[in-house]
């Protein structure tokens, strides 16, 4: 690093800033001198403006700038009041929120009731959606605007999590939004919001340009102008960011950290993240398609519906050598399937000790004490490192005498098979800012009838578990809910239903003299990065 | 000439048949894209609802049908995740990758034949060597370690030129191009050299070999025994005559350089057509993919005609099938 880039006054500058101020025009009388541009590089493409059509997490993150939802979260993942100044439950199964008053639409009409009704019913209605919003509409089986102020969601039985629900939910201008179509989204013509930042193009790929909402009703952003570009591979975005062609990037190469850390003019923003990685164990076939006996035949019985086997699993598993090494520190090892923090966390249990003598012990006991064969199975193209860490389990496996085998696909692949349980052990992982949610999805015994454990890919099944589970979603008093996800959470941990590995850290990279504080959702947010004074 | 014309556009209908089939085939079997797309929380119901709304309950040959009879009309289909027309999202790229395709034809055009009539000229001259070995890397090394080299160099190291990305575009009739402003150059130059360096070895390659073999034909020995100088000689005799296989390969490589530059870029983070398949591919939006497919076969069926109907004009022996009926 001899001579790495000077500050270039180009004409560039000059020229956007020119440009601002024509957008402005009219705007504020006192423009600064140089309006203060923050360059943000994603790592994935926002498909759309259209905060209705297509639940994805950039979506929803680029979402954020422009709109607001009624309920949001902090950086922690904790419920704070956003277009919605408060909200109860007035009975068990009627929601009262109060809406801010005073809010404009970046096209200066006042947000109110009609708005939020009109928003809450748009998710249905949207047809060809590869992602629909309507899992978190759905539960609302009636909706009443009291007043300009005042909505009321009815549900069909005591339902705890409906606020949750409604942080991905963005309310949008009725006005603007009624018929209007994708492309009249994405040219911003419909795209108004209420958010800190209103459009200034869409160009889609490529890169999105927004300009302060001078009108916003919360703490104004920083920034004047900002803008994102679409750098989706890991080299070029990092390059981009050395060559001060953005200030701050997200999903930072685990394998560039070192490198970066010795970096003077490029500081990094680290957050533990919701996203929990476990392994899931089939649990439901007698005959399990990838166990063998050591000579590669098809074992008569199923091991892994032991529960001995499964803590022999665990056991084996040398959790902080894993985040220590394959994981190059990016992660924490885990013993909940939810990260520290999140509601419904449970900080009694502990992480599982790494113990080879008591897994193979764990084996003899359960009448393996040579071991079986067993082929594990991972991405190879979604988590930190997902393809080693595939790989290290199965050497901690072999081991206590497991003979594990590995097979890893791009995701694409991936999920098919391992929805349609086509596995035996396979890693999946979960973020979600509630565990019952969780719990509901992973552990839940799957029942297409109410919807749980669509993602239970072992097919475990515990009516215990199910009833407690059951009990915190159904608790409108929070107190009471969280109680019960904690000991939904134990009792499934206890049962090993699946066995957690660890609580991924995400990175950013950010310019010298810029500061983000990082999130636990992993989003990037233009209206959190700071300059330091 | 026009029945010739027509006979190549009939034979391409079958080909984009045949594509179309083929693709869809495949990319159905990769996997289910709800699979991938729908939110995890969503539950069973939203998912039927997903996919009847995208038309993917049905089976593979209803699906195939409902497309068939949708391009006849003209309509490729709506991208799954972007919700728009696919052709349309295509188009819409399409300039980004056109300007970069042309201006790295032409940084190979322009510099491959004068380098590779050199080298052909002077074949023992140590230009001539050098010109030779400086081929050997361009074909040898990889497109995306190029690529990168080329990023640290100009744009880390000495902060030149912008690391990635496409500049200030203006519009011309609707169409924005990068090609009229200065930071449109300053985004296009790495890409375009990145993307040229494979393409100008071989017409280097192709060049001074045609050109050793020209200068030892007997039409060259007669015009220089005509006493006709030297640069009329290789400017108009020898060139002319190398230039039919030239015109070939710069015909085919055009079109892969439109359909395929995916690695320069992705690499570059340039908003073109081959990062749309890529992104396309990896998240099973199977309209976009098969719109994009079908618009290179006739892309690459219209280079062809192109090139033959070049051949025509630059060697008066090659009479086009069909001509004389």
């Amino acid at each position: 690093m001899a001579s790495t880039p000077k500050f270039r006054p180009s004409f560039l500058l000059a020229f956007r800033t020119a440009a601002l101020a024509v957008a402005l025009s009219g705007g504020a009388a006192a423009m600064p001198a140089v309006a203060a541009e923050l360059k943000i590089g994603l790592s994935s493409e926002v498909t759309t403006l259209d905060p209705h059509f297509f639940n994805s997490g950039p979506n929803i993150a680029f979402h954020h700038h422009l709109y607001d939802s009624l309920v949001d979260v902090d950086a922690e993942g904790k419920l704070i009041p956003a277009l919605a100044e408060s909200w109860k439950a007035i009975d068990d199964t009627t929601w009262e929120f109060k809406l801010r008053r005073g809010v404009k639409f970046h096209d200066g009409s006042e947000m109110t009731a009609d708005d939020v009704l009109f928003s809450l019913d748009r998710p249905a209605q949207i047809t060809a959606s590869p992602g629909p919003f309507t899992s978190y509409t759905k539960p609302i089986v009636a909706k009443q605007a009291v007043d300009r102020y005042t909505v009321r969601l009815k549900t069909a039985s005591a339902y705890g999590p409906l606020p949750l629900d409604l942080i991905s939910i963005f309310i949008v201008s009725k006005k603007a939004a009624a018929k209007a179509t994708q492309e009249q989204f994405n040219s911003g013509a419909a795209a108004i919001g209420t958010g800190p930042f209103k459009l200034v193009s869409f160009r889609k790929g490529e890169s999105i340009e927004i300009a302060r909402n001078d009108a916003y009703w919360g703490a104004k952003p920083e920034w004047d102008k900002v803008q994102f570009k679409v750098l989706a591979s890991d080299a070029p975005r990092l390059a981009a960011l050395l060559a001060g062609d953005v200030d701050l990037i997200e999903a930072v190469p685990p394998a560039d950290l070192a490198k970066l850390k010795g970096n003077p003019k490029i500081g990094l923003a680290q957050h533990t993240t919701w996203r929990t990685i476990f392994w899931q164990l089939d649990q439901f076939r007698d005959v399990s398609p990838f166990v063998t006996d050591k000579a590669g035949k098809p074992l008569a019985k199923n091991p892994l519906k032991d529960v001995r086997v499964r803590q022999a699993i665990s056991k084996a598993i040398n959790r902080q050598a894993l985040v220590e090494r394959t994981l190059e520190g990016l992660a924490q090892p885990a013993s909940n399937l939810n990260s520290p923090g999140i509601f419904g966390y449970n900080a009694e249990l502990k992480v599982e000790a790494y113990d080879p003598q008591g897994a193979k012990k764990l084996l003899a006991d359960a009448g393996y004490p040579d071991g079986f064969g067993l082929t594990l199975h991972g991405p190879n193209n979604r988590y930190i490192n997902d393809e080693q860490v595939v790989q290290t389990v199965a050497q901690f496996l072999n081991r206590v005498g497991i003979q594990a085998k590995v097979e890893t696909q791009p995701l694409s692949v991936y999920f098919g098979k391992a929805r349609a349980s086509d596995y035996s052990m396979a890693m999946l992982g979960w973020g979600s800012l509630a565990s019952d949610f969780t719990l509901r999805s992973i552990v839940g015994t799957p029942n297409p009838d109410t919807g749980w454990g669509t993602w239970n890919w072992g097919k475990y099944s515990n009516p215990a578990v199910d009833k407690l589970v059951q009990q915190a979603l159904g608790s409108v008093d929070v107190a009471r809910r969280e109680d019960f996800a904690r000991q939904a959470v134990k009792a499934a941990m206890s049962d090993y239903a699946v066995i957690p590995s660890h609580h991924q850290i995400a990175t950013w990279a950010l310019r010298k003299g810029l500061n983000y504080k990082g999130r636990i959702d992993e989003f990037t947010y233009a209206y959190e990065v700071h300059s330091v004074r | 000439m026009p029945l010739f014309i027509l006979r190549r556009i009939l034979q391409s209908f079958n080909v984009l048949f045949v594509m179309s089939l083929l693709v869809f085939a495949g990319v159905y079997a990769i996997g289910n894209p709800l699979d991938l797309l729908v939110d995890p929380n969503a539950t069973a119901d939203d998912m039927a609802r997903a996919a009847a709304s995208l038309g993917l309950d049905q089976p593979l040959w209803v699906q195939y049908g409902r497309f068939l009879a949708n391009a006849m009309r003209g309509d490729l289909g709506n991208s799954f995740i972007h919700g728009v027309p696919a052709l349309g999202l295509i188009v819409e790229r399409l300039p980004a990758t056109l300007e970069l395709a042309v201006v790295a034809m032409l940084i190979a055009v322009l510099l491959g034949i004068p380098l590779g009539l050199w080298a052909g000229l002077k074949p023992d001259s140590w230009t001539g060597r050098a010109i030779m070995a400086g081929s050997i890397l361009g074909f040898s090394l990889p497109t995306f370690w190029v690529g990168l080299m080329l990023i640290m160099v100009f744009a880390v190291q000495l902060g030149w030129l912008p690391a990635s990305g496409r500049g200030s575009t203006a519009d011309v009739l609707g169409v924005s191009i990068s090609l009229l402003t200065a930071d449109g150059w300053r985004h296009l130059l790495l890409p375009a050299a990145n993307l040229a360096l494979f393409k100008l070895s071989l017409i280097i390659r192709l060049t001074r070999s045609g050109t050793r073999e020209a200068l030892l034909q007997d039409y060259v020995k007669f015009a220089r025994a005509k006493g006709l100088s030297n640069a009329r000689v290789v400017g108009v005799h020898v060139l002319k005559n190398i230039l039919i296989p030239i015109v070939t390969v710069v015909g085919l490589e055009f079109g892969s350089l439109i359909a395929f530059s995916v690695v320069t870029e992705s690499i570059f983070a340039w908003p073109g057509m081959g990062k749309l398949l890529l992104d396309s591919i990896t998240q099973l939006d199977r309209p976009v993919v098969v719109a994009y497919l079908l618009l290179v076969v006739t892309l690459y069926v219209l280079i062809n005609l192109v090139v033959d109907l070049l051949y025509a004009a630059l060697d008066p022996r090659v009479r086009l099938a069909g001509a004389r009926a």
